[in-house]
């Protein structure tokens, strides 16, 4: 099992991701620069990190997009290889076109910092089997551009094909439908706003985030 | 050519920073302030004549400029 955290310029979460991987799963977590044109050897899952890559310039995760190692990741997760976008990293999944949909500024104009309840929307997916079942886990939001927007009909496609993955009980951030987080058609990429590594301990408030991880790479 | 890409959301998506500025400027008196929307506007130059740097930017735009899931875009060109 291998895993590697992308860093983009203004990742903060980076090193985050990669303690909360390695604590969850023992896993060994390469980190690779936004500009490598290659990835490791035998990855069996690509996180996108938190942040605010360049600067959340023109538009969260736009930049971060089109940089270099998203033909990569793009390349692997056409693979199969399990990729989870958080926060920042939603948004860039989006934005490059590897989910539906997009990230609007919150419908309150306030950044949001709390722990949220979520419901497990689809507990059959390689991200969420870890929860065996249990329909509500916690873990934590933080962004001020976290309200996911899609038309209609993308939404209805999301909801009829099982791809919502987690909603908020209580929405922070106005987006549609209470969604938290999708997968693709395929099932292989996550993208979510709540961090599971701001949860992968007790002493966290939370380890749900550990039982994500751990499903992700036992899944691969 | 100097050229401008404006770039909206677009109609059905709500823009909360238009609301926001709508009622500050309602409670400065200007009552008569409606349908505010924010957006932003890219200036570039383009080398060649006005119908090929209109090409250009709208492949820009379309590419990365705007995100045409919630953004539309205009190309002012001269």
């Amino acid at each position: 099992m291998k895993a590697a955290v992308v860093v983009f310029p203004g990742s903060n979460c980076d090193r985050d991701c990669k303690v909360a991987i390695e604590r969850s799963t023992g896993a060994p977590v390469d980190m690779v620069w936004h500009q490598q044109t290659e990835l490791p050897q035998g990855l069996d899952l690509i996180v996108l990190p938190g942040g605010f890559s360049y600067g959340d310039y023109l538009r969260c995760g736009a930049m971060a997009a089109h940089s270099p190692v998203m033909a990569e990741v793009k390349k692997a997760a056409d693979r199969g290889v399990a990729v989870v976008g958080i926060c920042n990293g939603f948004q860039i999944l989006c934005e490059a076109h590897m989910l539906p949909g997009a990230l609007l500024r919150n419908a309150s104009l306030r950044y949001v910092c709390k722990p949220v309840e979520l419901e497990v929307s689809n507990a059959q997916t390689r991200f969420t089997a870890g929860f065996q079942g249990r329909r509500q886990v916690k873990m934590t939001v933080g962004n001020g551009e976290g309200n996911f927007f899609a038309d209609e009909a993308a939404l209805d496609r999301l909801e009829g094909e099982g791809q919502v993955v987690f909603r908020y009980l209580e929405n922070p951030n106005g987006s549609a439908r209470n969604i938290a987080g999708i997968v693709n058609a395929r099932g292989n990429v996550l993208g979510m706003m709540p961090h599971p590594d701001r949860a992968f301990e007790e002493e966290l408030g939370s380890a749900d985030g550990a039982l994500l991880f751990q499903s992700a790479l036992r899944s691969a | 050519m100097k050229t401008k890409v404006h770039v909206f959301l677009k109609p059905g998506v709500l823009d909360v920073q238009g609301k926001a500025i709508e009622g500050a400027l309602h409670s400065l008196g200007f009552s008569e302030a409606a349908n505010v929307r924010v957006g932003k506007t890219i200036e570039l130059d383009i080398p060649g004549d006005a119908a090929a740097a209109e090409a250009q930017a709208r492949k820009m735009a379309e590419q990365l400029l705007a995100n045409t899931v919630i953004e539309s875009y205009r190309v002012e060109v001269g």
